[in-house]
């Protein structure tokens, strides 16, 4: 007789072991597709591996890209610690770059050098703001935030198409749905002269940093992750389950904010209705690589990153469409999954069942 | 106030909302049938779009409408056996397997469709199902009119309606369902299959799902486009609690649904000038949300819902 059971330890071996291989084997999976559409995978990895580390310019990419996955990965990885179901980063995201052009563009009379830390504030804010009511609704309702953050994910993104046409709207844009651009002050400085890499990767390596050092060392981090594992031994243990949930909400929809904010001010400088080609569900695959660490997020969201861009890069090379990218993100997503089932349980063969406890 | 009675009162209103519901009803049933098993799938925006892509493209490739509507079923019962593996024999998160089927089956979609059409300016399109016309029924006043609007696929899933409502409540096979979503311990212990139940339950629930896709590509339009399914499978997540795990209410939560949609797209060429169009797309939204939050209070979830069952732990 076949059974499964846990095993007694989790080995270092396979917290690390397993990410590696998932996103390994969704890589070589993606041969597939590629010999479907007619490519030959060698030189389509070739291809890929030099549109990410081919030249500086190359890898520069890569950090552009992974600076908003490192903010929704690490909205994703709290969240998901709690087991508060944040499936609304990529609305949450637009809340915050909709702040940081409102503010960015001269509305507000506000000296320049406090410009920068109020569109960052008040961004934070506002993706915050965007987690706090479907927790509200969660808490007080009973109503599934899965469902309600994914929802307002379709009413926010109209909401932007609606003030790109209305008040955010550039008067010099001749028609275009487009926000007025940020001011100099308010734009994160670049990192590397000539390049898109910007010091929204900064902000976001801290993030992490600090993220990690809570959660491990605190005694949020502590609460949180007792909230997460069993909400009712937390509340008998007198935690404030609600309270802890409404703080890692805000954290979560303000990191997730961040990353609006971070596009709008360090990379496109205005806001269209297409500013993220889905950061916030990507982050999801960013958190679930990282197995919830943030320390992992950087790695993972580096990883996802150099799929995009390599995946860009050859599919200009070949003709081969570049939804191969989004193939391979989902398919380490699965991999992972099953990773994480074997690196819980094991498979035994005994010819009499354990008497069951 | 007398230009909502008058949409209110024409037929073409109706044959509107029955036409908005029918993807919602394929899809509400298919998550009710999982989550009566026990298992939330939310796989289902993936499978509508893989449902909606393959459907299409088999009528495209010549396989005719019905062959197009079996392979949309089989595509969708394939990403539904896939979130079965994952969820019922290995338990993982039925949350984290849900999304990630979403995310790969959307993206083996697109992928398909821009392989095989790389340089298409306009999307090719198919013959769609045309209007069926019934005797008796389409010369009934009124109703008539209402249904004789509407494509084999509406009947299709008004008749599936009936089917699974009789055989959840009518079959041993529905107690069984049920009673796996409720109680698995009890149903391992009559000797029934746990993982067999759950796992066809997923399975056939997907097929529906994506039948509610297939109808977007091969009835409501004649061609397949890229985010087209635009959070329908989300809404069905929302109206299966809001129609309390049971078909005949998941036929009304669509039929209401699609009665708003219908009215709000009237409303928006009545009144569009005083108010921006966008109001008027958000409003399936925020009404899924407001059903969600009026039906979530008194929900009488599935006892064993999202909760793994391993055979020979207790």
């Amino acid at each position: 007789m076949i059974r499964i059971e846990p095993r007694e330890t989790q080995s270092r071996t396979f917290t690390l072991g397993v990410p590696i291989l998932s996103a390994v084997i969704a890589l070589a999976l993606a041969a597939i597709p590629l010999l479907a559409a007619g490519a030959n995978p060698i030189v389509a990895y070739a291809e890929m591996f030099r549109g990410v580390f081919g030249s500086v310019f190359a890898f520069s990419e890569v950090l552009t890209r992974a600076t908003p996955l490192i903010f929704t990965g690490l909205a994703a990885a709290l969240a998901f610690r709690a087991k508060l179901w944040n499936i609304g980063a990529e609305g949450q995201l637009y809340l915050g770059a909709m702040a940081a052009v409102a503010i960015g563009s001269g509305v507000l009379d506000v000296p320049g050098i406090l410009l920068l830390p109020m569109i960052v504030i008040l961004g934070a804010a506002a993706g915050a703001a965007g987690m706090v009511a479907p927790t509200y609704l969660k808490t007080r309702f009973g109503a599934d935030e899965v469902v309600t953050t994914l929802l307002l994910n379709f009413i926010i993104l109209i909401f932007v198409q609606m003030m790109l046409e209305g008040p955010l709207q550039d008067p010099m844009s001749l028609g275009w749905p487009q926000s007025a651009p940020v001011l100099d002050q308010g734009m994160l400085p670049p990192l590397m002269e000539r390049l898109r890499v910007h010091s929204g990767l900064i902000l976001a390596l801290i993030l992490a940093g600090l993220a990690q050092f809570m959660l491990a060392r605190s005694v949020w981090g502590f609460r949180l992750r007792a909230v997460g594992e069993n909400a009712a031994a937390a509340r008998h243990a007198g935690i404030n389950v609600k309270r802890s949930l409404f703080g890692v909400a805000i954290l979560s929809g303000g990191l997730a904010g961040l990353a609006g904010v971070s596009e709008v001010a360090g990379l496109k400088g205005y806001l269209t209705a297409d500013l993220s080609p889905g950061f916030g569900y990507t982050g999801i695959v960013v958190a679930m690589l990282a197995g919830l660490s943030p320390a992992g997020v950087v790695i993972a969201a580096l990883f996802i990153a150099s799929v995009f861009v390599g995946a860009d890069s050859m599919s200009r090379a070949m003709g081969v469409s570049s939804f191969l990218a989004d193939l391979v993100v989902s398919m380490s997503l699965l991999c992972v999954l099953v990773g994480g089932f074997v690196a819980r349980y094991r498979i035994v063969r005994s010819s009499t069942a354990r008497a069951a406890s | 106030m007398m230009d909502i009675l008058n949409i209110l009162l024409s037929e073409s209103f109706w044959a509107a909302s029955l036409r908005i519901a029918t993807p919602l009803i394929f899809g509400v049933l298919g998550a009710l049938i999982c989550e009566r098993a026990g298992v939330l799938n939310l796989g289902i925006e993936g499978i509508f779009v893989v449902g909606a892509m393959c459907g299409w493209m088999a009528v495209w490739l010549g396989a005719g409408l019905w062959g197009g509507v079996l392979v949309a079923a089989l595509a969708g019962a394939f990403f539904g056996l896939l979130h079965a593996i994952l969820t019922v024999p290995l338990g993982l998160s039925q949350h984290v397997s849900g999304l990630g089927i979403t995310l790969f089956a959307t993206s083996v979609s697109y992928f398909t469709y821009r392989t095989a059409l790389p340089n298409v300016s306009s999307p090719p399109r198919i013959e769609p199902f045309q209007p069926l016309d019934l005797p008796i029924l389409s010369d009934l006043p009124f109703l008539g009119s209402v249904l004789f609007q509407q494509t084999a696929l509406t009947w299709l899933a008004l008749l599936l309606v009936a089917v699974v409502w009789y055989v959840m409540n009518r079959t041993a096979l529905g107690v069984a369902i049920k009673a796996v979503g409720d109680n698995p311990d009890s149903v391992d212990a009559q000797g029934l299959s746990v993982y067999a139940l759950r796992m066809g339950a997923i399975t056939v629930g997907s097929a529906l799902m994506a039948l509610g896709g297939a109808f977007l590509t091969m009835s409501a339009f004649d061609a397949f486009f890229f985010g087209m399914v635009n959070g329908r499978g989300w809404v069905c997540i929302a109206l299966v609690i809001f129609a309390s795990w049971r078909p005949g209410k998941a036929l009304l939560g669509a039929l209401l649904f699609g009665a708003f949609d219908a009215l709000q797209v009237r409303l928006q060429t009545e009144i569009g000038a005083l108010v921006p169009g966008q109001v008027f797309l958000m409003a399936p939204y925020i009404l899924s949300i407001i059903a969600l939050v009026i039906a979530a209070r008194s929900a009488d979830y599935p006892r064993a819902l999202l909760t793994p069952w391993f055979k020979g732990q207790r």
